[in-house]
């Protein structure tokens, strides 16, 4: 680790107003502070957001779950009102990394490092969530842009997500054997006449599987998910896995995603 | 020996806790990073971003002006200084009898780098932080040049990894009898044949390597503490070999060592550096590996290519086995590198088998890539893999059952001598095979099988009956086959006025539960209660020799010479007993911790005999010293044969190539144990890691550019509880014929028994002839598409 500054302010304002020049939020630190300590990542200050309470909380309301940024991966897998109300979600926060790194990772956190492989983005998209960030609101569709690359500006502030709560979801990891992020993560969510289907793990960054949709529109069942044949173009390939066994196991998991969700 | 059965001192067969526990489970253990000394200062290794290059300039000049950096050193300045490489412990001949290659293995790199990783400057500073930091100011210039990185093709590379090996050949030897062998193909009804990649695997001891330095004026001597599983052969080989210092000047101590798995073997470059440096310094210097580091530079395991062909007869007996191996020795040859693929694996190639004719050829190649040594199992494991799954590959071929194959070709008769030159003592295969196909319910497979298929599982039962050798032995023997070590093992027993009872050995205990184990035994035979008895090792200060652990050779080899120190404890005490009796030595018999005169009441306790030793009033001093002291070597005259029976059941599923191991069943005979609940934990461990080989663990380098692609736990898989089943663990003894305790070894067996029991279930699952380890979730996923 390379010496920085620490910041430990105590709104969501301070912290935005803190973040200068190289200065970068701290969340819950468990990609940030790993890529620090090997020297992978240099940082001038370093701007904690743990003290800040506004970006804490989860709340549902109006068939909304709200969650804040700050929440940590432990609490949304244990929270009563998120496990009656979108229990997919908590059933994907529990099954984040180890217990250290659920008691400290937090959903803001994860979805500002777009990881290729995280899990929370998969539920973002395909619940169609809307992020909240200090000035304004962005559309999941519209928030993945890219390997570790989003919609925010620099500086731009994650306060807390919204995310409309489904008929039926469910989410599958189909874990990499190593390191246990998503070597595939599929999660469907079907909203009345409409489905929509997330991947994670796949690509440079989450998509949305729209072949996938359209077939479960169609037909909400497994089989509906494991007859599409998901093309293996611009899918990783890395030692745990072909783009073509990928492509693959995307259809394989949205369909046992979607046997999740109807049982 | 006394009759010890009545004694309620007698802890041997009883799984009593492992003392040690107390102190690693509460946070209380001593490791080397825990040693913190008076002025100590920092050592960071600079090391090679690559493959291969030549080392054109290295400049210094910032980083020694860097904040609190004290000294810089590089391989120029061990050449300055007549600090020679490391040695290789064991001489492999060539087929034609000239002896095999052995490049220069510099403890600084000399004029090339050879691996990701090797070590190019020693930075000495104040603190942790600023000897990195002074480490990026240096520039090295590196012309890079072409990596070997593949096994297979090396020797017919273009690039050699050291300008003075031809072909980046090591060595290329053979061992059986070639005539014998083709002649029994010749005549063969069929003959079965396979190629195998034995995966290359990264050891990941809990603890990193870690060492501290030391230097002391006043009387010239250098301290190293260590994380070694054999600090006297860490001292020999670096006094001896490399520093030229007397072993009285220089002191090793291995504390507390959170596993080694047989990387913690060998001299490693860093201690070397370390200890000359800490007399340049003047201070005393600690260096802990990261754990990139570990995976970068800790000596690897396996990497085997082979081909394996078996001729048999018409009833599928085995008449002949025939075997092709290249082994990666990596960029430069560890400690006992060269002994691992030729003297631990073609000697095991019969396994529990009367295959009257064996040869094997094995070529060894330099790449570059880090070195290659023993790794749980050493040799073993390779020569199992081979021989298991290839005996069921012909069981397949010939319809034949492959337990019956087995039973069928088992050595019945002992002692054996097979055709690879070792002559196995005792064993009983039929029995451990027998236990374990009730144990894993063979019986009921056939339903599990179609309970599976109906939920669209693929169901495979797999075998492995492995036999293995510890306890490396003779001396003399070994010595006429390379060995430059002896392999035997010391022992003292230090009875203290008391009747407490201090015991120093040479075994080193990283893991395996030694100074429980060695106390049941010592209590045992002493008739005293165990909680008297306190085990030392780790310490060449403290104890007077010892070769290590390695092999599985601790209790086999080192509890016999504590054993045998015993014995003559117990014989002096007899005398003593004999004066304080007033009868004849030979009339005194020791039981149950007293010594009596036979066919009397008249006896006398042993804290009273060892109370007399030391304070010798009423003492036959004009016959006897005092003192109760007593030490003693043992060199083995044979090897010890653990062997034993697995049965692996797994299921398979077709869509996802996912392989769930729905049992493990493991029949071992280690002959006779002393504390089944420490054994137990061995097979449990080691089957945890012939698991993580044969499903998960895989140490990839890339082809081209020689990057370890495997450098951290986000792509090296390790396994994990959640990987494995509930084993299914029990025993057969047929006692070892050559040491007092029976005993043969039991710290391996896992490791070496399970991968083929695991890959042969997968492919009877597929239906499928070929499948590499690790069965990825892909490459079964692969095999089962191409089934469909």
């Amino acid at each position: 680790m390379y010496p920085f500054n620490y910041q430990n302010p105590a709104s969501s304002a301070a912290a935005i107003a803190a973040v200068k020049g190289d200065a970068r939020y701290l969340a819950g630190g468990q990609s940030l502070v790993q890529a620090m300590k090997l020297r992978l990542s240099q940082t001038g200050t370093l701007v904690d957001l743990n003290g800040i309470k506004e970006l804490k909380g989860i709340t549902v309301a109006g068939g909304k779950v709200i969650i804040g940024a700050m929440a940590r991966h432990s609490e949304v897998a244990r929270s009563a009102d998120v496990k009656k109300a979108l229990p997919a979600l908590a059933d994907l926060a529990g099954g984040i990394g180890d217990q250290m790194v659920r008691n400290m990772g937090t959903l803001g956190g994860s979805l500002a490092n777009a990881d290729p492989a995280a899990c929370y983005p998969a539920a973002v998209l395909a619940l169609g969530a809307t992020i909240k960030a200090d000035s304004r609101a962005i559309h999941a569709d519209d928030f993945f842009k890219g390997l570790f690359e989003t919609a925010l500006a620099p500086g731009e502030l994650i306060t807390s997500v919204e995310f409309p709560v489904p008929e039926r979801g469910a989410y599958i990891k189909f874990k990499q054997p190593a390191s246990r992020f998503a070597l595939i993560g599929v999660f469907v969510a079907k909203f009345g006449g409409s489905v929509r289907v997330a991947v994670t793990g796949a690509r440079s960054h989450a998509f949305r599987a729209t072949d996938i949709e359209a077939a479960l529109t169609k037909s909400f069942t497994p089989e509906a998910a494991a007859a599409v044949k998901v093309s293996a173009a611009g899918m990783n390939t890395d030692l745990h896995g072909s783009a073509e066994y990928r492509a693959a196991m995307v259809s394989v998991m949205a369909s046992r995603a979607v046997a999740k969700a109807l049982a | 020996m006394s009759d010890m059965s009545m004694s309620p001192n007698n802890t041997i067969g009883k799984p009593i806790l492992r003392r040690e526990d107390q102190r690693f489970l509460t946070g209380n253990g001593q490791y080397t990073d825990d040693v913190h000394m008076q002025r100590e200062t920092a050592g960071v290794f600079l090391r090679s971003p690559h493959a291969h290059a030549r080392i054109k300039s290295i400049k210094l000049d910032a980083a020694k002006k860097a904040p609190g950096v004290l000294a810089i050193f590089t391989g120029q300045d061990l050449l300055d200084a007549k600090v020679n490489g490391l040695p290789c412990g064991w001489l492999i001949n060539n087929k034609d009898g000239t002896p095999m290659k052995e490049p220069a293995h510099p403890c600084l790199a000399q004029g090339k780098v050879r691996h990701v990783g090797d070590q190019v400057a020693l930075i000495v500073a104040e603190t942790q932080w600023q000897a990195k930091d002074a480490a990026e100011l240096i520039e090295v210039d590196y012309e890079t040049l072409p990596a070997v990185v593949d096994t297979g093709s090396a020797n017919a590379a273009s690039t050699l990894v050291h300008d003075d090996v031809p072909g980046n050949l090591c060595y290329d030897w053979g061992h059986g009898d070639k005539a014998a062998t083709d002649a029994a193909f010749a005549k063969a009804a069929h003959v079965t044949k396979l190629s195998f990649i034995n995966n290359r695997l990264i050891p990941n001891a809990m603890e990193p390597r870690a060492a501290v330095a030391s230097y002391t004026k006043h009387d010239d001597s250098y301290t190293l503490y260590v994380a070694n599983q054999n600090p006297h052969v860490e001292r020999l080989l670096m006094c001896a070999f490399v520093l030229g210092l007397p072993e009285s000047k220089v002191r090793v101590i291995a504390p507390d060592v959170g596993g080694g798995f047989g990387s913690k073997i060998f001299l490693y470059a860093e201690d070397v550096a370390l200890v000359w440096a800490s007399k340049r310094v003047g201070r005393p210097i600690k260096w802990t590996a990261e754990r990139s580091e570990s995976f970068l530079t800790d000596a690897h395991g396996r990497d085997h290519v082979s081909t394996a062909e078996m001729a048999m007869d018409a009833n599928g007996n085995f008449l002949a086995l025939r075997v092709a191996t290249i082994a990666n020795m990596g960029a430069y040859l560890s400690t006992f590198s060269t002994c691992v693929p030729t003297i631990l694996y073609a000697t095991l190639l019969a396994g529990q088998y009367k295959t009257p004719a064996i040869y094997a050829e094995v070529k060894a190649v330099f790449t570059n890539t880090a070195p290659v040594d023993a790794y749980r199992g050493a040799g073993r494991p390779e020569a199992t893999y081979l021989v298991e799954r290839i005996v069921e590959q012909c069981a397949r071929e010939m319809k034949i059952d492959p337990a019956e194959i087995r039973r069928r070709n088992f050595i019945k008769t002992f002692p054996y001598n097979t055709p690879v030159g070792l002559t196995y003592d005792v064993g009983d295969y039929d029995a451990t095979l027998t236990k374990a196909i009730k144990l894993a319910d063979v019986a009921g497979y056939p339903a599990r099988k179609a309970a599976s298929a109906a939920k669209g599982r693929l169901r495979g039962l797999g075998y492995s009956c492995y036999i293995e050798a510890c306890g490396i032995a003779p001396s003399n023997v070994a010595g006429a086959l390379g060995a430059r070590a002896g392999l035997f093992e010391a022992g003292e027993i230090r009875v203290h006025p008391t009747g407490t009872v201090t015991v120093f050995t040479g075994s080193h205990s990283h893991g395996q539960g030694h100074e429980t184990t060695f106390a049941q035994v010592v209590a045992s035979r002493l008739g005293i209660p165990v909680e008297n008895v306190e085990i030392v090792h780790g310490d060449t200060g403290r104890v007077l020799f010892g070769m290590g652990t390695y092999g599985s050779r601790s209790l086999a080899v080192g509890g016999t010479a504590i054993v045998k120190a015993v014995d003559k404890v117990i014989a002096k005490g007899k005398k003593i007993a004999a004066h304080l009796l007033e009868a004849a030595d030979t009339d005194i018999v020791f039981e149950n911790g007293e010594f009596k005169v036979a066919g009397t009441d008249k006896k006398v306790p042993f804290a009273q005999v060892s109370l007399t030793a030391y304070v010798p009033h009423n003492y036959p001093l004009d016959k006897l010293e005092p003192g109760l002291n007593e030490n003693a070597f043992y060199d083995p005259a044979n090897f010890t044969f653990p062997a034993g029976s697995y049965v692996c059941e797994v299921e398979v599923d077709p869509k996802t190539g996912d392989t769930t191991i729905c049992s493990f069943t493991a029949v071992d005979d280690f002959g006779n144990i002393v504390n089944p609940m420490i054994v137990e934990g061995q097979v449990h461990g080691g089957l945890a890691q012939g698991i993580g080989q044969a499903l998960l663990e895989n140490c990839v380098y890339d082809k081209e550019t020689g990057q370890l692609l495997t450098g951290s736990y986000m792509d090296y898989a390790m396994p994990r509880a959640d990987d494995l089943p509930s084993f299914k663990v029990d025993n057969c003894v047929t006692a070892c014929s050559h040491n007092p305790l029976g005993v043969k070894g039991c710290g391996e067996a896992g490791a070496i028994g399970s991968p083929p029991a695991l890959i042969n279930a997968i492919t009877d699952a597929l239906g499928i002839r070929d499948l590499e380890m690790p069965a990825t979730r892909e490459r079964v996923w692969r095999a089962a598409q191409a089934r469909a």
